[in-house]
């Protein structure tokens, strides 16, 4: 059976607002995707080591802060250092328009605003992730279970 | 959920319902009018034009009938429920006289850029109106970095203003009379630099602490639950509230060291009932922990505030309020015995809700938040922030500050609902809902209660695996377009086109300006008395001895946030999260 599409739902900086990140970590897992979330206040190269350890095809980045501008290009450049630049990356939150375009010039893969589905991110990832999606068994719907923590070689989670 | 009726109160004194009781010959003769009604108008009606659902709720999912009748609160006790405002339980209003001797005060929150970008705000809108001060801090400050810290890229001066000495915050309050006007200040774990920065700011403007009135936010409980601003291991960041609250209760009885907030969890997700019920039981968990110093509940009881939120239901508002007002009553009285009036009246807070405003047609939002600011003034709120129609966008613009500062003053001066007291009391369904909402929030602590209280609740994920589901279950209805958002999800604009409006813009220098202002500040001081009484800082919190003191001897001498924070950080360590999703 083929591997499952693999997403990595990060938060980088210090904004602690992580009610959009959990909903869409849930909703993809609910979609059948395999989901690690790295918990709060990542820094981008710390994003990057756990994609490439954890060998995702796509990344989530969720950000409210407004520091999306000095955050993302670094866990781009990061991605191309480390030879990852095929992991898609895609940025949500609250991200005006002009830094929309921005972002997808500086090699983001896709930019979601507040106001997007969950069901058009779901779709994204299953048209656009490396992986053929095979639309692996679904776990439990409705059940809460804890967030399987990026593997963060011994980072104080600061 | 409607039917649950109160357990026996001993102490009740003879009932009395909020309507004189009907004589039982009067009520049968409301039921078989009502009987008569469903029977015929309704049913014919519903014949010609069904009900818009078979099912109506409210936002928390309680049930919401067609219509409420004195049937629905003829168990109600008006003596022991509802009363008059500042009697117990308080569920009319915590004073007797309310907007009609002083309005709410308007508090419009500020804070961008450097302490200067900010002062400008502030005396912009004192100078349209506003009656109150408050102050939000960006992320580095929040969390305890300075502006000169890898981990502050990109975030200085951002969400809020910056601070890194107390050479800021003086800048923030430049030619501002703290004296005379009350400062809040939005920052949690943190919150005891702050508060000591401002104690030792009015010392040198020769302001007496027993004058300062104001609020420090201080509540690190909702950072683990939802807002996530934390540093410290959650026993340790207890101990930090306690000591804020112990040395001002002592020093500064005009102030309140704490504003035991709901709004970030109604924001991270909540239903109202778990808001108020998650907010009182953190208020448990800081009564408890003072006491555990030997204090007497009245002696600091009375300095609590609360801080909930305004969201979109508009009478489960007014109701959770309302019942809110009466369990905190009757907690302080009943379970902690005390005795003092001002130590069971909820004082609150309220700010409309963030998360309901759309980034699509932002205009929309004016009136969202002048409904949800109006269900905080029935609600009676003690101070009120609307606000900005871009909040969804950006921080708010002054124009948009300005419309939000006017809405307030709207409400008060235009549509006259400030000059009766509690005008939705005595109404059916406010009435109903308030016990309704009163016995979800009971339930809620009873559970609570059962997991070893807020705390262990919050070491367990009990809050954060709640929330977590009624955030996604929110999201769904939203998606499915169960819950309406005008103009989202609903009504959209076959044009696409929104009115342009223009947002706040940060200025990309204010970091670099932060940092080189930093080491100016750390140039000039005396390096060697700054880390003599960061050591003293770090025995103190070895020991047991009050934080407030010896922070204050640090701020004095201009040592950092960032260094303070740092000092107690390597005797308390780190929290580390296990999140859940």
């Amino acid at each position: 059976m083929p591997q499952r599409i693999r997403v990595l739902m990060a938060k980088v900086g210090l904004d602690g607002h992580d009610r959009g990140v959990k909903v869409v970590a849930r909703a993809l897992r609910d979609a059948g995707f395999e989901v690690v979330y790295t918990g709060l206040h990542r820094t981008p190269e710390e994003v990057a080591v756990a994609a490439v350890q954890e060998d995702v095809d796509v990344i989530g980045v969720s950000i409210l802060s407004g520091a999306h501008m000095a955050l993302v290009p670094p866990l781009l450049d990061e991605l191309r250092a480390s030879d990852a630049a095929d992991i898609k990356v895609l940025v949500g939150g609250v991200i005006p328009e002009a830094d929309r375009t921005k972002l997808r010039d500086l090699g983001a893969a896709a930019v979601f605003d507040q106001d997007a589905t969950t069901d058009a991110i779901v779709e994204w990832i299953r048209a656009h992730a490396g992986r053929a999606d095979p639309g692996g068994p679904r776990r439990e719907p409705g059940a809460s279970a804890a967030a399987r923590p990026a593997s963060d070689g011994g980072r104080d989670g600061v | 959920m409607a039917t649950t009726r109160k357990p026996a109160r001993p102490t009740a004194p003879p009932p009395a319902a909020v309507n004189p009781k009907p004589a039982p010959g009067e009520s049968n003769r409301i039921a078989g009018a009502r009987d008569d009604w469903e029977s015929r108008d309704v049913r014919e009606a519903a014949e010609r034009a069904p009900e818009r659902r078979a099912q109506f709720e409210t936002l928390s999912g309680l049930p919401v009938k067609r219509l409420y009748g004195p049937a629905d609160v003829d168990a109600l006790d008006y003596l022991e429920d509802v009363g008059f405002p500042g009697r117990y339980p308080y569920t009319r209003g915590p004073y007797p006289t309310m907007y009609r001797s002083r309005p709410w005060t308007m508090r419009q929150i500020a804070g961008y850029g450097t302490g200067r970008d900010t002062n400008a705000r502030l005396k912009y809108l004192i100078a349209q109106g506003q009656t109150g001060i408050s102050v939000d801090f960006d992320m580095p400050t929040l969390m305890g970095y300075d502006s000169d810290d890898p981990r502050a890229r990109g975030e200085v001066g951002r969400e809020g203003v910056a601070v890194d000495t107390i050479e800021d915050l003086a800048d923030i309050l430049d030619g501002i009379d703290i004296g005379a006007i009350s400062v809040s200040m939005t920052i949690n774990p943190t919150a005891w630099i702050l508060f000591s920065m401002y104690v030792a700011l009015a010392e040198q403007r020769g302001v007496p602490a027993q004058a300062l009135s104001g609020t420090v936010q201080a509540d690190i409980l909702k950072e683990y639950i939802a807002q996530k601003e934390w540093i410290y291991p959650i026993p340790a960041a207890m101990r930090i509230v306690r000591d804020l609250i112990v040395y001002s209760v002592e020093h500064l009885p005009r102030y309140n060291p704490i504003n035991i907030s709901g709004y970030h969890i109604r924001e991270a997700g909540a239903t109202a009932v778990q808001e108020a019920a998650f907010t009182l039981a953190n208020g448990i968990a800081y009564v408890e922990e003072v006491r555990r110093t030997g204090l007497d509940v009245d002696a600091f009881a009375p300095r609590l505030a609360f801080y909930f939120i305004a969201e979109r239901d508009f009478f489960e508002e007014v109701a959770k309020f309302r019942a809110a007002r009466r369990v905190w009553a009757k907690i302080m009285r009943d379970r902690f015995g005390a005795r003092r009036p001002e130590s069971m009246r909820l004082r609150f807070h309220c700010q409309t809700a963030g998360s309901s405003l759309t980034a699509r047609e932002p205009i929309n939002n004016i009136a969202r938040t002048a409904l949800q600011a109006l269900s905080a003034v029935l609600g009676g709120a003690q101070s009120l922030h609307a606000n900005g129609m871009d909040e969804a966008l950006a921080i708010p613009s002054e124009l948009a500050m300005k419309v939000a500062l006017r809405t307030q003053q709207i409400i008060l001066d235009e549509t006259r609902v400030a000059n009766t007291i509690d005008p939705l009391g005595g109404g059916y369904f406010v009435e109903s809902l308030t016990d309704e909402i009163e016995e979800a929030i009971w339930a809620y602590l009873r559970r609570i209660d059962d997991l070893g209280g807020a705390v262990a609740a919050a070491q367990q994920n009990f809050f954060q695996t709640e929330l977590a589901e009624t955030a996604y279950g929110y999201h769904r209805q939203k998606e499915r377009g169960e819950l309406t958002v005008v103009g989202v999800n609903k009504y959209l604009d076959p044009s696409g086109g929104d009115v342009p409006i223009a947002l706040h813009e940060v200025d990309p220098g204010v970091e670099a300006q932060q940092r080189e202002r930093l080491a100016r500040v750390k140039r000039a001081r005396d390096g060697a008395e700054v880390a003599r009484r960061l050591g003293a800082l770090a025995a103190a919190a070895r020991g047991d001895g009050n934080l407030i003191p010896p922070t204050l001897d640090a701020v004095r001498a201009r040592a950092t946030l960032g260094e303070i924070v740092r000092a107690l950080r390597d005797v308390f360590g780190t929290y580390v999260e296990q999140p859940v999703f």
